[in-house]
């Protein structure tokens, strides 16, 4: 039960500076009884089975359960059962979209732990395919948030884009969404033959295109009145809450693991951030846009640093690592990504310990989503990046 | 369907009975995990199966033909796949895209994953592929739209009446988990 009688504003937050006028005002006598709206786990509008319970008073939502577990495929445990060589064939599918940043991730952490040097040409190219790897997931993100926002159009932008690069990638590593590219020490194969031309002519290409998502979405109305001020994140709480990535870069936190912390060869390349200013929907979306412009920023460097020489090491019979721990973050296309790896010294691991991104990212939700309207909390959820099978493992 | 699931129709009348409802298959996506990226890929202009009769935009499971079940099934999944299967209308046809919807893929040893939807569900075509490409699934919807144009509509109903689903026969499938 509620009472309207007193007077509330429909956006909580607005942008700074911007006053939204829309209250509403009850008579005193209009009672609304609370209902409980469950959304999943099969919904268009969550991509993939991400399952929220919202408690709502009319139109607003007074509260937000996420119910997280649909997806729950066990990899921790499972990783425990494969070879060191073996897992990065197993955690490149819990984040779907960013493959092979996963893989990076185990084979880093699987490196620190044999202080294993791994030679130039595989570190650059494994920037590279990174690189490639964080436009595909940006992409597909920008496709499907504006589809959620009754968009179709940019879906199929977006694939335009992805297609092409998916059979760039496909051609140095043969998969399509799970390359299995990486191995401990190096990488599977050199790069094919004339993969830099296309490489180079692709980036050129989509670096041509990218104005189009500027215009086509972020520079539409509807789409603005769908997201600014919508959902604001103030930075303090995002941090509270472990939010990384996109989501807080867009709450004006500069931090990039590629920046802060960086592994491979991030240190001798160029990297900028976009930060956001109010955090809401809009800059979260402007955040990954921008993100894809300075991936492929970094890509143009990568081309012209790519080093001649081996691409991978020669690995004993069996990999053992030895007793002990390591951990290794990476920044992996929708926030942080560490690997806690523990050994007793036999082949396989003792433990495997994930920190994903989109597990943090979600737990934001409920804070976001107190007090907004039901159209207000797709926008929300779009924009809170995250693949449900990084939030269930 | 009336009486067409219990008389047999004439072969012409069968033959273009058949042909029109291979080519409108209403589809219903069940996006679980990452073949899903794979079906809005071979949704989308490259590959685009809107051309072989498959349309994507059915609003729920209750105007659909055609259930993909694309992605890993997992036990506390399993129940909501079931309701949406019996929620759709006969005759329904299910493909299950990807190893593990197949038969649980690359997490084969893995304690909370079902191993393959045709534990909960019967399945007509099955894609194989850790993801498959959207090249395979427009091969599984072109074998379906075979199997769709020389089948007999009494006979698939008669049949589906006597499939014994195994999970969840003892005991009833809740949503909230068994």
């Amino acid at each position: 039960m509620s009472d309207l009688s007193t007077r509330e504003k429909i956006h909580p937050g607005t942008a700074p500076g911007e006053d939204i006028a829309l209250e509403i005002v009850g008579d005193g006598d209009f009672a609304t009884t609370d209902m409980t709206l469950s959304i999943g786990p099969a919904h268009p509008a969550t991509h993939g089975v991400f399952r929220i319970v919202l408690e709502l008073n009319g139109e607003r939502i007074t509260a937000a359960r996420p119910v997280i577990g649909y997806m729950h495929r066990g990899f921790e445990k499972l990783a425990e059962y494969r070879d060191f060589r073996q897992i990065k064939a197993l955690v490149n599918r819990h984040d779907w979209l960013s493959g092979f940043s996963n893989e990076l991730g185990v084979a880093l952490v699987v490196e620190k732990m044999l202080e294993m040097e791994v030679p130039d040409r595989a570190q650059w190219i494994r920037m590279l395919i990174a690189e490639w790897n964080r436009v595909l997931n940006h992409l597909m993100f920008v496709g499907s948030f504006a589809l959620e926002l009754g968009a179709i159009t940019p879906m199929f932008y977006a694939f335009r884009e992805r297609d092409e690069i998916q059979y760039l990638l496909e051609a140095a590593t043969g998969g399509r969404l799970h390359f299995t590219y990486n191995q401990v020490g190096g990488l599977k194969l050199d790069l094919p033959k004339g993969f830099l031309a296309e490489s180079v002519r692709l980036s050129k290409l989509t670096q041509e295109r990218l104005p189009d998502y500027f215009d086509l979405v972020l520079g539409n109305e509807i789409f603005q009145a769908r997201t600014v001020g919508v959902g604001p994140l103030p930075p303090e709480v995002a941090l509270s809450f472990g939010v990384t990535g996109p989501t807080l870069q867009a709450a004006g936190v500069p931090e990039d693991s590629r920046v802060t912390e960086p592994y491979l060869k991030y240190d001798e390349v160029d990297v900028p951030v976009h930060l956001g200013e109010n955090g809401d929907s809009f800059d979260r979306f402007a955040c990954l846009l921008y993100r894809i412009q300075y991936s492929l920023h970094i890509i143009d460097q990568i081309h012209d640093h790519l080093p001649a020489g081996p691409v991978n090491t020669k690995l004993p019979k069996m990999v053992k690592a030895p007793e002990g721990a390591a951990y290794q973050r990476i920044e992996n296309p929708l926030g942080q990504l560490g690997y806690w790896l523990e050994s007793d010294g036999g082949r396989t691991p003792w433990r495997l310990k994930m920190r994903t991104p989109s597990f943090s990212n979600v737990q934001s939700i409920p804070y976001l989503l107190e007090g907004m309207l039901v159209p207000d909390a797709i926008s929300v959820l779009g924009s809170v990046f995250f693949v449900v099978g990084d939030i269930d493992r | 369907m009336g009486v067409m699931d219990q008389v047999e129709l004439p072969k012409p009348v069968r033959y273009v009975f058949n042909w029109g409802r291979k080519f409108s298959l209403w589809c219903f996506n069940f996006g679980l995990a990452c073949c899903a990226i794979e079906f809005i890929a071979a949704s989308t202009s490259r590959h685009d199966f809107i051309r072989l009769g498959v349309i994507p935009f059915a609003h729920g499971p209750r105007q659909a033909d055609l259930l993909v079940v694309s992605g890993t099934l997992t036990d506390k999944m399993a129940p909501a796949v079931k309701r949406l299967y019996e929620e759709m209308p006969e005759p329904k046809y299910v493909i299950s895209f990807g190893s593990c919807a197949n038969c649980g893929g690359p997490y084969w040893d893995s304690y909370s994953v079902t191993k393959g939807v045709d534990q909960v569900i019967p399945v007509d075509v099955y894609v194989p592929g850790c993801p498959p490409r959207p090249e395979a699934l427009l091969d599984g919807i072109i074998t379906l739209q075979h199997m769709i144009q020389h089948e007999s509509l009494p006979d698939r109903i008669a049949g589906r009446r006597q499939d014994a689903v195994t999970l969840g026969a003892d005991a009833p499938l809740t949503l909230e988990g068994r």
